[in-house]
């Protein structure tokens, strides 16, 4: 009689599922991100029980890179990953170490290799996480240094596998012509998650968690104008999802500390101090003008 | 002849998991680690060559055992030891250091004595390979 074995159960008592439902109940949209994550998490659950029932196994390879328009969440996730493989006892430590290529690449000959080999020590038993990997080369100069540090992940990437887990992370397009100019980096790639853009409902919930973290709220009536103001956003220049958002909101509470100093007779509630009425909102640039508002201080 | 000096010199060599086992130790203690080498195992030579930093704020052994295997490819038939220094306030020392490589063939140390005046004795140890 075979031995049997309850995944289910397994996969409940290891930590996995709260980490899971955790992710799904605070990163809003995301679907085919979590998706990924999720088959993820269930193969190497599957390939941890066939270890334990002495089934041939093959540890497979995580490394990652994570493509998407600027605001999408992708460092935030990947801040996760880390504590997701470590529940999973894909990696050891479990920690995260965010780089980008000032970290990696030196700034005389020699120095580059001892500076990537230094943070690369630092990662292992946990996660390595390059934000805009393409800076990494440039093309244009022959000469960088870039290149080193790129051929010491490499191999640190293929033969160290088990030691680590590398994220790549980065802009959609300009990913593109950096793992077209470095084919070993595609190679050595197992998954390559897209990050798709928020719709206007997503952003708009978005919006509601940021302020409840700072324990503001929208009157109804704000609510609504927000749901205009990202409607109108969206269609300038240099949107960047749930970051405009959040400089937004930034720029909105301005406008709320504002009002409350002048109007009035200066007496405030707790309810008005945490309260954005709808002016707070409607008085944005976004509304006024076609341009772009990141660039401004106050809109 | 077997050189002895550091913890665990007079046990059987330790194998790469015990050294890695050993390191995480280390690592548990917050102690920064040291890889360095040498041809001359003689006593009074307490300075050897250092293979890169002390490397510190590390979590896993993995990346000393990456640089423990580099010091071996690049000076075989050397002595390799591994220190691990404590930086905390008041022991500010190295609190563990063992030997993790040896060559094949270990060289001797040969004591000669010197009468010199009022019968005194001194001592020297030379290494001889």
């Amino acid at each position: 009689m075979a031995a049997t074995f309850n995944l289910r159960e397994a996969f409940q008592t290891s930590g996995v599922a709260e980490i899971l439902d955790t992710l799904d109940r605070e990163l809003i949209g995301l679907a085919p991100v979590k998706q990924r994550i999720r088959e993820t998490a269930a193969l190497l659950m599957v390939e941890r029980v066939r270890k334990d029932l002495g089934l041939a196994h093959e540890t497979p390879t995580l490394h990652m890179s994570f493509t998407g328009n600027p605001g999408t969440g992708k460092t935030t996730v990947a801040n996760r990953m880390a504590g997701l493989l470590h529940k999973l006892n894909y990696v050891r430590k479990g920690q995260l170490v965010s780089v980008t290529r000032d970290d990696l690449v030196g700034q005389y000959i020699g120095h580059t290799a001892p500076k990537t080999k230094e943070l690369l020590k630092k990662a292992m038993g946990g996660v390595l996480f390059i934000d805009e990997a393409y800076y990494l080369y440039k093309p244009d100069n022959e000469r960088d240094y870039g290149q080193e540090a790129i051929e010491i992940l490499l191999q640190v990437m293929e033969n160290q596998r088990d030691d680590l887990v590398v994220i790549l992370a980065g802009y959609a397009d300009r990913m593109a012509k950096f793992y077209e100019s470095n084919p070993g980096f595609r190679s050595r790639i197992a998954h390559h998650i897209d990050f798709p853009d928020y719709t206007d409902a997503e952003l708009l919930h978005i919006a509601e968690i940021m302020l409840d973290q700072q324990s503001y709220r929208f009157s109804p009536k704000a609510r609504d104008a927000m749901g205009d103001y990202i409607k109108t956003r969206r269609t300038q220049p240099h949107f960047a999802n749930a970051r405009s958002i959040r400089n937004a909101l930034d720029r909105t509470r301005l406008r709320h500390a504002n009002r409350l100093l002048e109007t009035g007779d200066g007496i405030v509630t707790p309810e008005m101090l945490s309260t954005v009425e709808e002016p707070d909102v409607r008085n944005s640039r976004v509304f006024s003008q076609g341009g772009s508002v990141e660039k401004q201080t106050i809109a | 002849m077997r050189i002895t000096q550091g913890c665990f010199s007079f046990l059987p060599d330790l194998n790469d998991e015990q050294i890695a086992a050993q390191i995480e130790y280390c690592l548990g203690k917050n102690w920064a680690i040291g890889v360095e080498y040498t041809r001359d195992p003689h006593p009074r030579n307490t300075y050897w060559n250092m293979w890169g930093n002390p490397m510190f704020d590390l979590k896993d052994a993995a990346g000393v055992m990456m640089e423990i295997r580099d010091c071996r490819k690049a000076n075989p038939e050397n002595y390799i030891r591994i220190n691990a220094f404590d930086s905390t306030r008041g022991w500010e020392t190295v609190r563990m250091s063992f030997i993790a490589s040896r060559p094949k063939v270990e060289p001797t140390i040969e004591m000669t004595r010197l009468e010199t005046g009022g019968r005194n004795i001194q001592y020297t140890h030379v290494t001889r390979y």
